[in-house]
């Protein structure tokens, strides 16, 4: 066992996931459609009602098209989590999980690969999704574009593993739609992706601390301020933290001796 | 068949809650055995195979593989076995050669190898010429050739099929049959092969089998015959799990 083998099995696992991503035309494109409805449709309908003091990281007043970008940019990323999630729970429901697990490689290495293949399928739909919002006149500066790809790579393992964590405790496919009931949509309306702290806290205080705390909020500020060349310190050891305490819950997750894997039967013969 | 002792099980034992699915299974393989692991569904045999793979951990008794304790030397272990699923475990959207390039890179190969192997092993299978077509086009013989192919990429010493014929035409299970039967007497590869169906059976197999998570039968194919007063494999099999359906 050599690092040539862990290499070439990591980049076999991206290159699959990649290629997968490329030719199913109709996941690139949906991935795509739904922040930019929120984006075209939702924020020009909300951006008269909204009115946004000057937060950092922006200098001047925006517009809310302008501050809903990051946090779509996280929805982009939380959505691809999902995905994997769910593409991971079908493929041990269809067996083909059982290739990659079965190979001789530690488990905590295949999962790893298969979050940076999930994470790189995400930052290609992000930049594609800036570059349409350039096209928009929602505009960053130049270098905040090469700044906020450190910070989706942190986001999109930090939400991938969430998704590998939640599809180790998913027994069947049919069992999903409740992980977007109750993950996805509280996470990403709970969060400061779509409004600020403040305009949270002027409703409820309770709301608030529920967005400070939830992690979605502090990946989405740390692209934020990312895309315009700061560096926020907290978002990013709290992003970290939290990508760290999901993956080492996923790890055990899928460790036969100790996570759901050793829980879960079906056997046929 | 040489005297080298590829896969040993030994008292293993697996409940699933307080339902016991396995109960002090014990037998072996050597190399260039073909061992028929027979038993009516439900009789443990789909566990026991996650459980030599590690999908299941062991929690009571031992499995070596080669030499190597499946617990504790997992991924040695594991580089040494050949495995084709009972459900098809190939990714329908790729390409044939996709779906074994993914495998060789999970086995650490070089590209070049990889694309030697392949070939090699599809020729051998008559699916070379079907290389480029996605998986999905295929039919269930030719799916299950190439995950055969698949699981010897990596030249495995012992090579597991779950059911690998199920829902296949006579003549490719025939063929299927015919190859791994093969593989065992001319590559030195010990086989355990999963079955409930009894024409599966070469009178010089190695014969297992399994009821009810217990080892009711373990010796060629002769010995069971004699164990169970029986003439035929199918009435041996009938006594021995006490009149259930193969």
């Amino acid at each position: 066992m050599n690092i040539l083998h862990y290499w070439r099995a990591m980049w076999g696992i991206i290159g699959r996931e990649l290629w997968r991503f490329v030719t199913q035309r109709e996941r690139f494109i949906s991935a795509l459609v739904r922040p930019l409805i929120w984006l075209f449709v939702f924020a020009a309908g909300f951006r008269a009602a909204l009115g946004l003091a000057i937060t950092p990281p922006y200098e001047t007043y925006i517009l809310y098209e302008v501050y809903i970008t990051p946090g779509l940019l996280g929805m982009i990323q939380l959505f691809n989590g999902m995905q994997s999630s769910l593409s991971m729970v079908y493929d041990r429901e269809m067996g083909s999980m059982r290739i990659l697990l079965v190979s001789p490689l530690p488990r905590w290495f295949l999962l790893l690969s298969k979050l940076l293949a999930g994470t790189g399928v995400s930052i290609v739909q992000a930049y594609v999704f800036l570059g349409i919002a350039r096209a928009y006149e929602i505009e960053a500066p130049w270098q905040g574009y090469l700044w906020v790809l450190p910070a989706l790579v942190l986001s999109g393992l930090m939400l991938g593993a969430l998704g590998l964590l939640l599809s180790s405790f998913i027994k069947q496919l049919e069992n999903f739609a409740g992980v977007m009931n109750f993950v996805i949509f509280p996470m990403f309306f709970m969060s400061t992706a779509l409004y600020p702290l403040w305009k949270l806290q002027e409703s409820s205080e309770l709301l608030k601390n529920l967005a400070q705390y939830n992690p979605f909020s502090q990946a989405v500020e740390l692209i934020r301020f990312a895309l315009y060349g700061q560096f926020n310190q907290a978002a990013f050891i709290y992003t970290l933290c939290a990508f760290i305490i999901f993956m080492t819950a996923a790890i055990v997750g899928y460790n036969p001796s100790k996570g759901m894997m050793a829980r879960k039967g079906g056997a046929g013969g | 068949m040489s005297e080298k002792i590829a896969l040993a099980i030994d008292d293993l034992s697996f409940s699933y809650g307080g339902k016991k699915a396995l109960d002090k299974v014990a037998f072996s393989i050597r190399s260039g055995e073909c061992t028929i692991l027979l038993g009516p569904n439900g009789a443990g045999k789909s566990t026991l195979f996650a459980l030599i793979t590690h999908l299941y951990d062991t929690h009571q008794g031992h499995i070596e593989l080669c030499g190597f304790d499946v617990k504790q030397h997992t991924r040695k272990a594991l580089a040494r076995l050949g495995v084709v699923f009972q459900q098809t475990t190939l990714d329908m959207d790729l390409s044939v050669v996709q779906n074994l390039t993914y495998h060789a890179a999970l086995h650490g190969m070089s590209g070049k190898l990889a694309m030697q192997r392949i070939q090699k092993e599809l020729e051998q299978l008559n699916m070379y010429d079907r290389r480029n077509e996605k998986v999905r086009q295929l039919n269930g013989g030719h799916r299950r050739r190439v995950e055969i192919a698949r699981a010897l990429l990596h030249k495995p010493e012992v090579l597991l099929l779950d059911e690998p014929t199920v829902g296949l035409d006579v003549p490719s299970r025939q063929s299927i049959v015919d190859y791994v039967h093969h593989l065992a007497a001319n590559e030195n590869m010990a086989v355990l092969w999963a079955s409930h169906l009894i024409d599966e059976i070469y009178p010089d197999d190695h014969l297992v089998v399994l009821h009810k998570g217990q080892v009711k039968a373990n010796g060629t194919v002769d010995e069971v015959l004699q164990l169970t007063n029986s003439t035929l494999i199918k009435d041996a099999f009938y006594q021995l799990t006490q009149g259930e359906q193969a």
